[in-house]
């Protein structure tokens, strides 16, 4: 398959949130080496809203990446809710006018993401942020779709350098938010917002390979 | 925990109920139950708007009311407002002449203050900022930018308040809370760790019998830790730290804060000054205000802050006008 219908994406955004309640407390453990602790339970709490609030409603990828990044937005707050918030909502902008998601729209939305992003932190890769995550996630698959590679396999390969990215984070020095006040006492642990970020991308990218097994089947 | 708490995920909003229960006087609710306004209304004049994370009671919610902020965005514990509760709060400041945000120098107020501005213009809102930085602990003089906003933002508030109440124009308030700042520095000393309610464990520790000092309000790390030693050890480090950043010098008239972190009785806090007031006294340097308490806080931590203020005649006027808030009520 090379692409997934938008009006079927919703079980996306579920698995989006399955990852995020599940990780609540490794998040803030992580985030209580070198933060204060907190990243596990605020994510927690905006993405299990949307959950609550979609659960039994119709509603597309990027209408849900929409609806999310704006709970994140307005209900959440701290640093994560305008980061997680501007990403999803350029992400659900770049992709709303698309019935099917291809990978190359993915590519486009995940690159709306990341720009909309720099438009309200300067953080770049290699300063410990979510960053190191998703820049190198979304150059690989813009790559990927340069070189026509396969949907499914470029979803990987986007897998694998979002987890190289956050694990790169390990031996990095804070350069922004609260854990650059640490200077060199915030390097050997993982930066919790990039951690995230992996755990989402990682979702995302299984549910999309999920859904284009199925979608295949039923075409 | 031995804490005074419901589930922990509603504390934030518990809080503000009783707030407004107790305070009904000077302070209502609005529309968005995260932003909070004055009864005093902003007509034909500049509003003023704070914001930031829970748990520095009584920032930032302390300091609404007469001659001091007109509303504040509220966030969950120690986690910055969102941008709507920021923009909501500006409307709700906004009385036709623009509206002053004077915030404090964290990364996620930033982002969000950010994104309020420009949603603000959007409806044709003119919000101008002032960004505090006064703690010389959180960054070298030479990266002031990247210093964080303590206790120096309650002094920023009470001059930007005042300007604002004397009919100035937008650009005149943010220039006096501007200098407010600027001619402002702090240092603080930690002597336990706090607990966020809902994470339930300190994140970071301060053993018994040292100090942290430099410690920021949410428990970053300072610029020595050492063992703990008498008021007088203590009053001596601060200003021997907070003195020369600026630098205040003999002759100079200044406003002293000495703001507990918490859970240090008062009492120490005036054992504090004492000490403080002597060794400023010594330096030459003229103390025209001084104001001592839990002005803010970090929820249970032990320890306090010294904030000094530089004056020339306008802050002194403003400094000295009457104030009626929570926080800080002056007459």
């Amino acid at each position: 398959m090379k692409a997934f219908k938008n009006k079927d994406g919703k079980s996306i955004l579920l698995s989006m949130v399955k990852a995020v309640q599940d990780n609540k407390a490794y998040l803030s453990e992580v985030d209580g080496l070198i933060g204060d602790g907190d990243h596990g339970v605020n994510m927690n709490k905006g993405f299990s809203v949307f959950e609550t609030r979609f659960l039994d409603k119709e509603i597309s990828f990027t209408e849900g990446l929409g609806e999310l990044g704006a709970i994140l937005l307005t209900e959440i707050g701290g640093s994560m809710g305008p980061i997680y918030g501007t990403i999803l909502i350029d992400m659900a902008d770049a992709g709303k006018d698309e019935d099917e998601i291809s990978l190359s729209t993915l590519a486009g939305m995940l690159q709306a993401g990341l720009h909309g992003l720099s438009g309200i932190v300067d953080a770049k890769v290699g300063d410990k942020t979510l960053v190191d995550t998703l820049s190198p996630a979304v150059d690989a698959l813009t790559k990927d779709v340069e070189d026509n590679i396969s949907f499914k396999v470029a979803l990987q390969n986007m897998k694998d350098e979002a987890s190289k990215g956050k694990e790169s984070t390990k031996n990095l020095v804070a350069k922004f938010g609260r854990s650059s006040r640490l200077g060199e006492r915030s390097r050997g642990v993982l930066d919790a917002g990039a951690t995230s970020c992996c755990i989402i991308l990682t979702a995302m990218a299984d549910a999309i390979s999920d859904l284009l097994v199925k979608e295949s089947v039923t075409v | 925990m031995q804490r005074i708490l419901n589930n922990p995920d509603d504390i934030v909003d518990e809080m503000l109920n009783g707030f407004l229960k107790t305070h009904n006087d000077i302070v209502e609710k609005t529309d968005n139950k995260r932003v909070v306004k004055s009864k005093e209304s902003v007509i034909d004049r500049v509003g003023v708007v704070t914001g930031g994370g829970s748990g520095h009671k009584p920032a930032f919610v302390g300091y609404i009311g007469k001659n001091m902020c007109d509303a504040v965005a509220v966030g969950e514990i120690c986690s910055s407002p969102t941008a709507v509760a920021f923009l909501d709060a500006m409307k709700t400041a906004n009385g036709g002449k623009g509206v002053a945000c004077l915030y404090g120098n964290y990364s996620g107020d930033n982002m969000n203050v950010k994104m309020a501005i420009k949603m603000a213009k959007k409806e044709g809102i003119e919000v101008k900022t002032v960004v505090a930085n006064d703690d010389v602990a959180s960054a070298p003089k030479d990266q002031r930018e990247k210093r964080r906003g303590v206790a120096g933002e309650v002094l920023m508030w009470k001059i930007g308040g005042a300007k604002a109440a004397t009919g100035a124009s937008l650009d005149e308030v943010i220039a006096a809370a501007q200098k407010a700042i600027d001619n402002t520095r702090s240092i603080g000393i930690g002597l336990t760790p706090c607990v966020l309610p809902a994470v339930g464990h300190p994140n970071f520790e301060i053993k018994e019998d040292t100090m942290e000092v430099g410690i920021g309000h949410h428990g970053e790390p300072g610029i020595e830790v050492c063992p703990i030693e008498t008021a007088k050890g203590m009053a001596k480090r601060m200003v021997n730290v907070v003195l020369p950043d600026y630098p205040f010098v003999a002759d100079d008239e200044v406003a002293v804060l000495v703001s507990g972190l918490g859970a240090t009785p008062v009492m120490e806090l005036y054992v504090l000054y004492d000490e403080i007031e002597k060794l400023i006294r010594e330096k030459g340097i003229k103390i025209h205000k001084s104001y001592v308490g839990n002005y803010f806080t970090s929820l249970e931590m032990m320890g306090a802050t010294l904030t000094v203020m530089k004056l020339d005649d306008e802050l002194k006027e403003l400094i000295d006008m009457p104030a009626n808030s929570v926080g800080l009520k002056q007459f």
